[in-house]
This record gives C-alpha cells, sequence and structure tokens, in this order.
C-alpha cells in the first residue's frame, strides 16, 4: 500500500514537471513572476548563506588545523588546499542546499498551501491561468537561476573564512594559504559544485511546490505539507549529492 | 445561456448529484438553494468545469464543457468570472493589484487603458478609495466588493457566486445582492448563485432552483417560492420558528 502510494504520489511529481512546460499566458506576467522569486530566494537568503558559509570554512579550517598540528610532518599551507577542496565539493553546495530546503523549502509550500486553502489557485483556475505553469514554473526558474550564484558566494566566503581563522589562531599565515589555495586545483571539483547547485535547487524548489500545490485541508494539512516539503527535499539533496558524487568524481 | 443535461456525479459509493436538468438565462439572477450537502457546490464546481460529471452535458452557449480539456476550458474560463465564498483574493496584492490581475494575464491593453478599466470596476463596485490597501486591511463587505470588481473585469458573459453573503451583516448583503443583480442585469450576464440567504432569494432570485439530496426537488421564481406547496421547500425556507410564525400571520 505504501509502495503504491509513493508510485502514485511520484507519478504525480513527474506529470505536475511536465506540465511546467506550457505555452505562457503572457511571457511578461511568467518574467516578472520569475524575478519577484529570483529576489525572494536570493535577496531573502543572502545573509543566512553568507553568515553560515564563512563560518563553516572557519570551523573546518580550525578543526583540521589542529588534527595537523598533532601529526605534525604536514605542511600548514595545505590547510588552503583542505578548505578551498571542501568548500567546492561539499560545503559550499550541500549545506547551503540543506539551508534553503529549511527555508525556501517550506516558504514556497507554506505560500502554495495558503493559496490552495483559501480558494485562491481555484480562483485562477477559473481566470482560466495555467497555474501548474505560472505558479509553480517561476518558482523553479528562479530558483534555478539564483542559488548557484549562493553557492559560489558560500564557496567563496566559506575559503576566506578558512583564512581568517588561520590567522586568527595563529596555524597559518595567509602567504600559506594563498599557496594552498593555489595548489593541485582540479577544474572537475568546480564542474561537480556546478551540477550539485543545479541539481540541487531544483529537487528543493520542484519538492516544495509540490507538496504545497496538492495540499487538501486546513491549517494541520498545510503544516504537515510545509515540514514534509522540507524533509523530502533535505532527504533528496543528501541522495542526489551521494549519485553526483558517485557518477561524476 | 447555460443548459445542463442530466449531469450525474458520485464519489465512491456515494451518488451526490442525481440527474440535474436545467438552464440558466443571461440577466437573470439564478439561484440555487439547499441545505448543506444538497450537492449545491458540486453542482457549480461542474458548471465551472472544476469537477468533471460522469454523465450529461453542460452547455454554455451550445458549447460542451464536460469533455473538454485543460486547454479548451482555459479559454473558456476567460468568459467567466467567480465570486468565491472566501473571496480567494490574492493575499500578496493589493485591490488594484487584484483586479488587474486578469487584465494583465489574458490581454494586451495598454497601462492606461487597464488602469482606467480598474478604476471603472472598482467604482461601479462603490469602492474607489480602497486600490491600494491589501485584502487584509478590508472589511468582508469590501473583499467582496473587490472579489466582484475582479471577477467582472473582463466583462464576463457567465458570473458564478458561490454563496456570496457569506459571513456578512444583513444590510451589506443586500447591497451586495443589489449589486450582483445590477451587474447582470446591466450586462445581460448569465448569473448562477448558490446560497443559503433567503433574503438574497426573496431579494433577487429570478430563478430559483432547490436542490434536495442530489436532485432538483423545485424550481421557479421568488414570486412562486412564498407559495409553493412542496413541503420540503417550505421546511427549509422557513426553519425557524420565527420565519414559521411569520408565516402563519401571512397565511391568516
Amino acid at each position: 500500500m505504501i509502495f503504491i502510494g509513493t508510485l502514485e504520489g511520484f507519478g504525480k511529481y513527474v506529470s505536475m514537471i511536465g506540465s511546467l512546460f506550457a505555452k505562457p499566458e503572457k511571457f511578461s506576467m511568467y518574467w516578472r513572476e520569475t524575478m519577484r522569486q529570483m529576489y525572494d530566494i536570493g535577496v531573502g537568503s543572502f545573509w543566512i548563506i553568507a553568515i553560515v558559509g564563512t563560518f563553516i570554512g572557519a570551523v573546518t579550517a580550525v578543526q583540521f588545523s589542529n588534527k595537523l598540528l598533532t601529526f605534525g610532518f604536514i605542511p600548514m599551507w595545505w590547510m588552503g588546499s583542505m578548505t578551498r577542496d571542501s568548500m567546492i565539493l561539499e560545503l559550499a553546495p550541500t549545506i547551503s542546499a540543506l539551508l534553503l530546503a529549511g527555508k525556501v523549502g517550506s516558504n514556497i509550500a507554506t505560500e502554495l498551501g495558503t493559496m490552495r486553502i483559501t480558494e485562491q489557485i481555484d480562483a485562477m483556475d477559473i481566470m482560466g491561468v495555467n497555474t501548474r505553469a505560472f505558479l509553480l514554473g517561476p518558482k523553479i526558474l528562479g530558483g534555478l537561476m539564483i542559488v548557484p550564484s549562493l553557492i559560489i558566494m558560500a564557496m567563496l566566503l566559506g575559503t576566506i573564512g578558512g583564512a581568517i581563522a588561520g590567522e586568527l589562531g595563529g596555524y597559518y599565515s595567509w602567504e600559506e594559504y594563498k599557496y594552498g589555495l593555489q595548489d593541485d586545483f582540479q577544474p572537475k571539483y568546480v564542474r561537480l559544485m556546478f551540477i550539485k547547485s543545479i541539481v540541487f535547487p531544483f529537487l528543493i524548489t520542484s519538492i516544495a511546490c509540490f507538496k504545497g500545490f496538492y495540499v487538501k485541508g486546513g491549517a494541520l494539512q498545510l503544516g504537515k505539507a510545509s515540514t514534509d516539503a522540507v524533509v523530502y527535499s533535505s532527504i533528496a539533496v543528501v541522495v542526489a549529492n551521494f549519485v553526483i558524487a558517485f557518477l561524476f568524481l | 445561456m447555460i443548459q445542463v443535461h442530466d449531469i450525474r456525479k458520485s464519489f465512491g459509493a456515494q451518488q451526490v448529484l442525481k440527474g440535474i436538468t436545467t438552464e440558466f438565462t443571461p440577466g437573470q439572477c439564478n439561484m440555487v438553494i439547499g441545505k448543506s450537502g444538497a450537492g449545491k457546490t458540486v453542482f457549480m464546481n461542474c458548471l465551472v468545469g472544476l469537477v468533471v460529471p460522469d454523465q450529461g452535458k453542460i452547455e454554455l452557449n451550445e458549447r460542451n464543457i464536460v469533455p473538454m480539456n485543460q486547454k479548451e476550458k482555459s479559454v473558456l474560463r476567460k468568459e467567466m468570472g467567480m465570486l468565491f465564498q472566501k473571496n480567494a483574493l490574492f493575499d500578496s496584492m493589493t485591490v488594484e493589484e487584484n483586479v488587474r490581475f486578469p487584465l494583465d494575464m489574458f490581454t494586451a491593453m495598454t497601462i492606461a487603458e487597464k488602469q482606467e478599466r480598474v478604476n471603472f470596476c472598482l467604482q461601479r463596485v462603490n469602492l474607489p478609495s480602497a486600490s491600494h490597501k491589501f485584502p487584509s486591511e478590508l472589511s468582508g463587505g469590501m473583499m467582496k466588493r473587490v472579489a466582484l470588481a475582479r471577477a467582472m473585469v473582463l466583462n464576463p458573459k457567465y458570473l458564478f457566486c458561490d454563496e456570496p453573503n457569506s459571513g456578512l451583516d444583513p444590510q451589506t448583503a443586500i447591497v451586495i445582492d443589489e449589486l450582483i443583480q445590477e451587474i447582470t442585469r446591466e450586462y445581460q450576464i448569465t448569473t448562477v448563485i448558490n446560497t443559503h440567504d433567503m433574503n438574497s432569494v426573496i431579494g433577487i432570485g429570478d430563478k430559483i432552483i432547490y436542490f434536495y439530496e442530489g436532485e432538483k426537488n423545485w424550481e421557479g421564481s421568488n414570486k412562486e417560492i412564498l407559495h409553493t406547496d412542496n413541503e420540503r421547500l417550505n421546511d427549509f425556507i422557513f426553519a425557524s420558528e420565527f420565519l414559521k410564525e411569520i408565516r402563519k400571520l401571512n397565511y391568516k
């Protein structure tokens, strides 16, 4: 029974994604909505991603520096390369995506769910608006367009955070760190980060849209949809993270 | 003109509509009344194409909406306006943006033309001064007026109202009723209203259909409804002791 329910839900999700590729009633309205979503997701999440990105880079540098000091034989400039790779490969895309799953995911699910239970979506349907394309498309597209830049920002700030933490803690100098940053740079890691920064926002926004758009009931179901959006999109992100690493590394 | 031929709808084992046949003419306020659970909302949802009946035809000016796909329905729906029980105003938009939304979405009008049309509609529902307010800042009656302005902004041929007086005080309810009636007559709209409000039914019901357990049990006008000998309908209309007393006095 659970299996059939899951399969049914997945079918509905795929059908929802398919319905996004409809001809817009008016391109300018869809574009305006996409811009609004980009602003909401991008500006709304800027500070949290910036702060968390910086501190994640800093704490990575501090913890690994302490470990390296106990070994004694590994040069401290290596911390630059270690922090850079950690941020590019894992910390910037995944931690940012998990934060966005909580913030943006619940926001989207609640917004759409409220529109559903207060009949705002029905009102648009009656007007002849393709509600799936108009309400969901710009959210997903907006996420795909703005989240990669948030992830790049997290990566850059995390790397800078590592440098600051090393200097403040007296573990290594900026020159050592810079040397490490330039050592053994692998462009494929950046490609991998870009793949993640496209796949993760797609999963977060589409799952949140799915959970919010198909809400039935009242406040209780709305709360559950919002929680489900966060839980399912977080799980999807970590699973996709593994699959991408497995396929592309 | 809306013609309904023998529509039936079941949800699981429960048959909600049991072969409804009727027609609604333009320029009239067509009221659908009945107890909660009688099938009025499902009937209304069938008329606008939100629910597909299991059987029967619903023709809006000879175009059957039942077999239409989503795309065809979208085209037809541009001729419809709907007033929802909970108003369904877009809460992230101001009054003006709510009313302008259908124009933005479906017309190639210039900004000035749209503004003129929005102002006209808000003026028509006696709400010219609230254009920059958000729905949360409005009273129930004002929200209904905004919803009505939005419903009429594209000059609809059909207007569907689901419990338009729900949550309104009797005086505001009369104002909304009169507004719906005026607009219906002025623009020759085919208006269908789901209601429990007997004041509305008596006041503006040019044609009234009484639903009882998914069937059309009675059909007539507001002049006929007070003198019907249909016992079920009388029980429904004169439900309270107060109204029963008034009826007795009238008969005396």
